[in-house]
């Protein structure tokens, strides 16, 4: 298989079968434990939907999932089915098994107040951002594994499409995914997973219209 | 270890007297400073690790010394260690995946910790990460201390753990490094490559710093480095008091988002 390549690698998995399934809402902050041999799903329920997702170890959160490993590990900077979510510390954390939409982003990292007063205007500080919703989801439910701000590397925007170009430069493209499009993958150690349903209205990646995603989690089979 | 140096490759301290530490370094790699306004120079050997405090106004030249050095970087405010570099945030407001001149180091606060003023190599990676132990002994071998002494193989990732815990820092403070020197690409597929030779002896950036940053450097060869070697090149470290960034300054120019980054940091010290 050649990784980058835009393909379509679909699931056999019946959603009727899942343990889990829930709807996050548009700007929701989610933390969910998923164990290890458990299938992860992710739907783009609307299309074109950001989700800012980072994974943790949940034996010990210091180590936790990393951009820079995964991207070196597998020589490609895009992530689609066969692509391993390496952590911090060289483990396979999870493996992508399924994707319909086939790229997701390493790069773009999670939209903050603070960055967004730098990329767009000073007084875009008072939207809602991905990062209030990693800091609202610690503050909830991270404080439980010791989990602050420290613990918040750079993430992973699924169903985002960021292409770096020949002479090194980094672009925000239209979307790849569209609506019902999804991506799956199984976790190779208990992990905690934490999503921000992006709530950007500056960038017109997801068309300034942020919409929620399903989350569902099978059992292994 | 007492030796007699006379003979050694090793530099000869310099008199106690002296102002800095080792003229005849900064003399050589920065021979247009003024004297009385350098701070500090240092050698840093192939494949080790330092750390130091830049104030704000405070400038540091990075050389490659010997040709092919790599240099893994970290930055954070020093008196909040919990504000640091942020590579997602660096390259999504400057449109890059690569640093030069103009670039600026973004941290997660919308701020601006240093500065790339100058730069006679033209593209520095921000995205291959530091190898580890298990990568340095696939790749190389094994090369303990026991056998080899000072010249023991020690991974990137390993030389900036040491340098963040003389600081009260750990791996969760190990975030996204940038790799000055090292130049890796990316195809349409987004394929990665290592361009090997982006770096001469001789070559060097320029950093101002425009926050009091806490810097973490290694000189652990890059981790795609393809070389079967473990060479790692010195880096001759040069820093002094600059001039502060003008209305007209070319990074705070250099795009858009750079004004408003600059104009968030300088609030932080009216």
């Amino acid at each position: 298989m050649t990784m980058g390549a835009i393909q379509n690698q679909p699931s056999r998995l019946d959603p009727a079968s899942a343990v889990y399934d829930f709807t996050l809402p548009a700007g929701e902050p989610w933390m969910h434990e998923v164990k290890r041999g458990q299938i992860f799903r992710i739907v783009d329920i609307e299309g074109n939907q950001a989700v800012d997702t980072l994974f943790f170890s949940a034996r010990d959160p210091a180590e936790r999932y990393s951009a820079q490993d995964t991207i070196r590990r597998q020589g490609n900077i895009y992530l689609t089915a066969g692509s391993a979510l390496m952590s911090n510390e060289g483990k396979v954390m999870l493996r992508i098994v399924a994707d319909t939409c086939g790229r997701h982003d390493t790069l773009g990292g999670a939209c903050a107040a603070e960055s967004n007063t730098v990329r767009y205007a000073l007084d875009k500080k008072y939207m809602h951002n991905c990062r209030d919703n990693f800091l609202t989801a610690l503050a909830r439910w991270g404080h439980r594994y010791g989990m602050t701000k420290r613990d918040i590397p750079a993430n992973i925007n699924f169903f985002m499409n960021v292409p770096v170009t020949g002479s090194g430069g980094l672009t925000f493209e239209d979307g790849v995914s569209a609506p019902g499009k999804y991506v799956e993958m199984r976790a190779e150690m208990d992990v905690i997973a934490l999503i921000s349903n992006c709530p950007q209205l500056n960038n017109p990646c997801n068309a300034y219209n942020p919409t929620p995603v399903r989350l569902l989690i099978w059992n292994p089979e | 270890m007492m030796k007699n140096l006379r003979g050694s490759s090793t530099p000869v301290d310099p008199p106690v007297s002296d102002a800095i530490d080792a003229p005849a370094d900064w003399r050589r790699f920065a021979p247009e400073l003024d004297e009385s306004k350098v701070v500090f120079s240092e050698r840093v050997h192939g494949g080790g690790h330092w750390s130091g405090v830049l104030k704000r106004g405070t400038a540091l030249r990075l050389v490659d010394v010997d040709g092919g050095v790599n240099v893994a970087a970290l930055f954070y405010n020093q008196e909040e260690k919990l504000e640091r570099y942020n590579m997602a945030d660096t390259l999504k407001a400057q449109h890059t995946a690569h640093l030069t001149r103009g670039f600026v180091c973004y941290s997660d606060m919308g701020r601006v910790l240093c500065s790339v003023v100058a730069d006679t190599v033209g593209w520095h990676d921000p995205i291959g990460g530091v190898s580890s132990n298990e990568d340095v002994a696939a790749k190389y071998g094994e090369h303990r201390f026991q056998e080899h002494r000072n010249d023991m193989y020690r991974s990137g990732r390993e030389g900036l753990l040491i340098e963040l815990g003389k600081w009260g820092l750990g791996a969760r403070d190990l975030v996204a490094n940038v790799n000055f020197f090292s130049k890796v690409v990316a195809d349409e597929t987004g394929a990665l490559r290592f361009e090997p030779g982006n770096s001469t002896a001789g070559d060097y950036v320029d950093l101002r710093f425009e926050m009091n940053t806490l810097v973490a450097l290694s000189t652990a060869p890059h981790p795609l480095d393809p070389g079967p070697q473990y060479a790692p090149g010195r880096l001759q470290l040069i820093a002094w008091r600059a001039d502060p960034p003008g209305v007209d300054d070319y990074c705070r120019n250099f795009r858009p988002e750079n004004r408003r980054g600059f104009h968030n940091t300088e609030i932080l010290f009216r």
